[in-house]
């Protein structure tokens, strides 16, 4: 018999049947049992809630003129939070896009700190120390090398967090995603890449992102598995992120993980949808919100009622109001910001550029 | 007091400052095992362990991209690029990322991170490994730029670089590697960035070059002097921070300039040498001044690159015009 010479290695053909807990109707599926208690189930809701809210209250605002172009998360609350909740604040890193704003609440950054941000003053960029998140990133991809770093010298240095680096299936194309697959394999970081497969990338859908049947089967090339999860469920993106966090700590590496989820609104409050999205999608999955479904399995539980949702929405809504006003009073940039924090100590050429356009200090 | 190589400066400063900090890492291709293409970290994985001189795989973006993750968690890599060519497959990381980590942050977070690279040609390298590019990099506003002539400076520009909590792009001459040597001090020292270095005292003609175009210079001016042309030659040693009082000082005192550099004309840091005089100094210009440069084309295959870069005989011919300009 001739030897075989066909491939050894060949296409999926259908892509990873995505992990699931929660039914769109809200029903546990048999043999599911969240990771979360009762009281987390309502702290999730609660954020998931909120990063809508906000979103929803930032995009009046950008509107009216009152507000920079930003990314809204609407559809994608349950990858956040699911995540968010899985992470230890004070040890684990997260390492955001420019889509992740319950992330990088839930890991200590103010609501006041996004609303500057989203206003372009330059405070927004500031990070607290103690709170372990790296500044928004707009320039796809580029932020996952830094998490390999993050997690790699967390090891180094013998302690046990984690870092969770934040991307989408457009930024999957980039060489960054590659590199840092392979260094976190070789150097078996513990870091966690969460995909958020929203399946647009602007306007580019995904299947013009990648040839192959999904994202997550990239995994065990570069030496570390690799999971798909049901994007809007809360539940299950929390269960996948928990035991990837654990893997993590015990010094067993990375983990890829391809959240399946839908960008149900815009790229940015600059980009049209209604010029590629075809309505019929936006219907299917508006039936799998993330949020819905929560209520749901709460109202089966008799824990959700019409009269809590009611006070929710009005305390959310005072949160959203009171940052605000904290930014609202918060002084203007003053315009020699263009010329602080460039080096440690100002060059002298820098300390003459800023005395040319200002006068001397 | 030793005498040594570039190679063998840079070499012992690695060794020392890694001593001296244990949170020095140093991380790249070949850097390890090998002890690096030139040898320049050799025998420094076996002295520190494979945990803080770490061989990677060939992927300069996460590289760099991973020196900032490790800053952050209280790490001080110095990394190598190979060679400087390769820098363009993580220029967004260092130009976009590490350099602007401070300014974006507010300085809340701070990216301490040391990019060492030799460049530089005429060492009959394949295509792609001889670039200059450190006037890119000086446009990197946030990163400094750092490039010595001789292994005094190298070791005091290195320590300096690798304790400044700035990113620091330390550019090594791959033709000076072993061919230029002198004494270095056994004892700890720094030089501080943005102090350029009086190489030769003259009344005539400044001529201002830095790193591998130091070497070319000194034997134009050797080429000029014979002709009773005396000439003071500065150093600048670093592009970022320039220092531009030594500068203008140094201008003052000869009234003409010729400048020298390894990377091509149009818009290098020979332009930005010239603007800053022609601003602050322009009145004690006694002559225009001029530039020695590789042309405007791409760097050429090893057969014909003697002819792309600087010689000592035209910068003597331009030192010469310009002595003969009223």
């Amino acid at each position: 018999m001739p030897a075989d010479f066909s491939p050894q290695f060949q296409p999926a053909t259908k892509p990873a049947k995505p992990f699931s807990m929660l039914t769109e109707a809200g029903k546990l599926r048999r043999d599911a049992k969240p990771d979360l208690s009762e009281a987390e189930i309502l702290d999730a809701l609660r954020l998931m809630k909120v990063g809508r809210a906000f979103d929803e209250k930032c995009l009046n605002l950008q509107r009216q003129g009152r507000l920079g172009t930003f990314a809204p998360i609407f559809g994608q609350e349950a990858t956040l939070v699911g995540t968010a909740m899985a992470m230890d604040p004070k040890r684990d890193w997260a390492v955001p896009q420019y889509r992740e704003f319950p992330v990088q609440l839930r890991q200590g950054l103010s609501m006041k700190s996004i609303i500057l941000y989203r206003r372009g003053h330059p405070d927004g960029g500031i990070i607290p120390d103690g709170v372990n998140v790296m500044a928004t990133q707009v320039s796809l991809a580029a932020q996952i090398p830094h998490a390999v770093g993050l997690a790699w010298g967390l090891k180094l240095k013998e302690q046990d967090g984690v870092a969770v680096v934040f991307f989408g299936d457009g930024a999957s194309s980039e060489g960054d995603f590659h590199e840092s697959c392979n260094l976190a394999g070789v150097v078996d970081a513990p870091v966690i890449f969460l995909l958020q497969n929203n399946q647009w990338a602007i306007s580019t859908p995904r299947s013009i992102q990648t040839g192959g049947a999904d994202f997550a089967s990239r995994a065990p090339a570069y030496g570390f598995p690799g999971v798909s999860v049901d994007g809007n469920d809360v539940f299950a993106v929390h269960k996948v992120v928990k035991d990837a966090v654990a893997r993590g700590r015990r010094g067993e590496g990375a983990t890829l993980i391809e959240a399946v989820t839908y960008r149900m609104s815009m790229h940015t409050t600059a980009d049209d949808p209604t010029r590629y999205v075809d309505p019929r999608d936006l219907e299917v999955w508006g039936k799998r919100d993330p949020i819905m479904r929560v209520e749901k399995y709460l109202s089966s539980q008799g824990k959700w009622s019409d009269e809590l949702a009611a006070t929710w929405d009005q305390e959310i809504q005072d949160e959203i109001e009171a940052a605000f006003a904290e930014a609202d009073a918060h002084a203007p940039p003053d315009p020699t910001a263009i010329y602080e924090h460039v080096f440690a100590e100002p060059t002298p050429t820098l300390a003459r550029q800023r005395t040319e356009h200002f006068g001397a200090q | 007091m030793p005498t040594m190589n570039m190679v063998e400066a840079i070499r012992s400063t690695l060794k020392s400052e890694m001593e001296r900090d244990e949170t020095v890492m140093l991380m790249g291709e070949d850097v390890g095992h090998l002890g690096g293409v030139f040898r320049v970290t050799d025998g420094l994985q076996q002295f520190f362990g494979s945990r803080r001189v770490v061989d990677t795989p060939l992927a300069e973006s996460v590289i760099a991209g991973s020196a900032l993750g490790l800053a952050l968690t209280g790490w001080r890599p110095v990394i190598e690029i190979q060679f400087l060519g390769f820098s363009q497959q993580c220029f967004h990381q260092i130009n976009q990322q590490i350099s602007r980590t401070r300014f974006r942050t507010r300085g809340t977070q701070q990216a301490p991170i040391t990019i060492r690279s030799p460049f530089g040609g005429c060492v009959r390298t394949p295509e792609f490994h001889s670039d200059s590019m450190e006037q890119t990099f000086a446009q990197s506003s946030g990163l400094k730029v750092v490039m010595p002539s001789n292994p005094y400076d190298a070791k005091g520009l290195l320590a300096e670089a690798i304790r400044d909590d700035d990113p620091v792009l330390y550019l090594e001459p791959l033709r000076g590697y072993r061919l230029v040597t002198g004494e270095v001090p056994n004892e700890d020292y720094t030089i501080p960035f943005g102090k350029l270095n009086v190489l030769r005292e003259g009344t005539d003609i400044t001529l201002v070059a830095w790193s591998q175009a130091v070497p070319i210079a000194e034997k134009a001016a050797e080429l000029a002097e014979e002709k009773g042309i005396s000439v003071h030659l500065v150093d600048l040693r670093t592009l970022v921070p320039l220092d531009e009082e030594g500068l203008v000082d140094a201008i003052e005192k000869t009234g003409r300039c010729v400048v020298v550099h390894e990377s091509q004309a149009t818009a290098g840091f020979g332009a930005e040498v010239l603007a800053l005089i022609q601003e602050q100094a322009f009145y004690s210009l006694e002559a225009p001044m001029r530039r020695v440069t590789a042309p405007d084309s791409p760097y050429p295959m090893p057969g014909v690159e003697d002819h792309f870069i600087p010689t000592a005989e035209r910068v003597a011919a331009v030192i010469d015009e310009t002595m003969a300009d009223q």
